[in-house]
């Protein structure tokens, strides 16, 4: 199943790990170790991670690293950005309906 | 138009949760007439070039809305809200559901929660809206929105093709 950006998001570990790898790509030991977690924990965060999208990874040698997409949050964003102009758009529209009724009303 | 007035919009993406502050140049119990009435929700309540359209409803707690966004193509987007809680001309709640143009939801949905306050003639309405996922946040919006939200689900597919290639 896809996985949902605000479920991958909404974990405060998945968080911690991005805000990790936004400065510094990093190997699954490498956040096992910060994290003070098993590979095996640390393996489901990135597999949710990764399967939203959110993180890439790069094969370096033997170690597999893992790296920040910094596109699919602006993405994120941007769709924000769309759902906020929307809600602009109606609340446009209802400064003038309001207008109309106070005139009638006069 | 209208930039004295405030406007507020922030999405709190861990807590799933999108707060919207707006004020409005009249009074609470117009403006809580506005949000409340069928025919005044019917000419404001979907972004221009789509409009919204009241099937039927009735507005007391347990009463239901169903109304659909109108795309100017004559695309219909059913939702189906319940109001959970009502006082009247300061607040009121109602669970919001995506539903098929014989009323049966798409669950699970979101909980909205509107309160008006009014000052200096002006009335500040706070909106928030508590979604279980961003895939029901998506579809919120409208067709603008549900472009933008088809256009996200294609890159989702095409993007692992591309990072294999990379």
């Amino acid at each position: 199943m896809k996985q949902d950006i605000f479920q991958a998001i909404a974990d405060p570990t998945r968080r911690a790990i991005l805000t990790l790898i936004a400065i510094q790509a990093l190997t699954p030991n490498v956040m096992a170790e910060k994290f003070d977690m098993s590979r095996q924990a640390v393996s489901k965060h990135i597999k949710v991670l990764q399967e939203c999208e959110l993180i890439r990874p790069q094969q370096s040698g033997r170690e597999i690293y893992y790296h920040f997409n910094a596109k699919k949050m602006q993405e994120f964003d941007h769709w924000i950005a769309q759902f906020r102009q929307n809600w602009e758009t109606q609340f446009n529209q209802l400064d003038e309906l309001l207008l109309n009724i106070k005139e009638q009303k006069k | 138009m209208n930039n004295d007035l405030l406007f507020d919009f922030n999405v709190d993406k861990a807590a799933k949760t999108v707060f919207i502050t707006r004020e409005f140049n009249a009074g609470q119990s117009l403006v809580w007439e506005a949000f409340t009435k069928p025919e005044l929700l019917d000419q404001w309540g979907a972004p221009a070039p789509m409009r919204a359209k009241t099937k039927h409803m009735d507005f007391k707690v347990g009463g239901r809305r169903f109304y659909a966004m109108v795309s100017p193509d004559g695309k219909e987007l059913w939702s189906l809200q319940r109001y959970t809680s009502i006082t009247p001309k300061t607040n009121f709640k109602l669970y919001n559901s995506f539903a098929d143009k014989d009323e049966n939801p798409d669950l699970p949905g979101s909980e909205w929660d509107y309160t008006f306050s009014e000052q200096n003639g002006k009335t500040k309405v706070s909106i928030t809206i508590f979604n279980e996922s961003l895939e029901r946040m998506e579809k919120l919006a409208d067709g603008a929105v549900k472009g933008l939200a088809v256009m996200f689900n294609n890159l989702d597919e095409i993007l692992p093709a591309l990072s294999q290639k990379l």
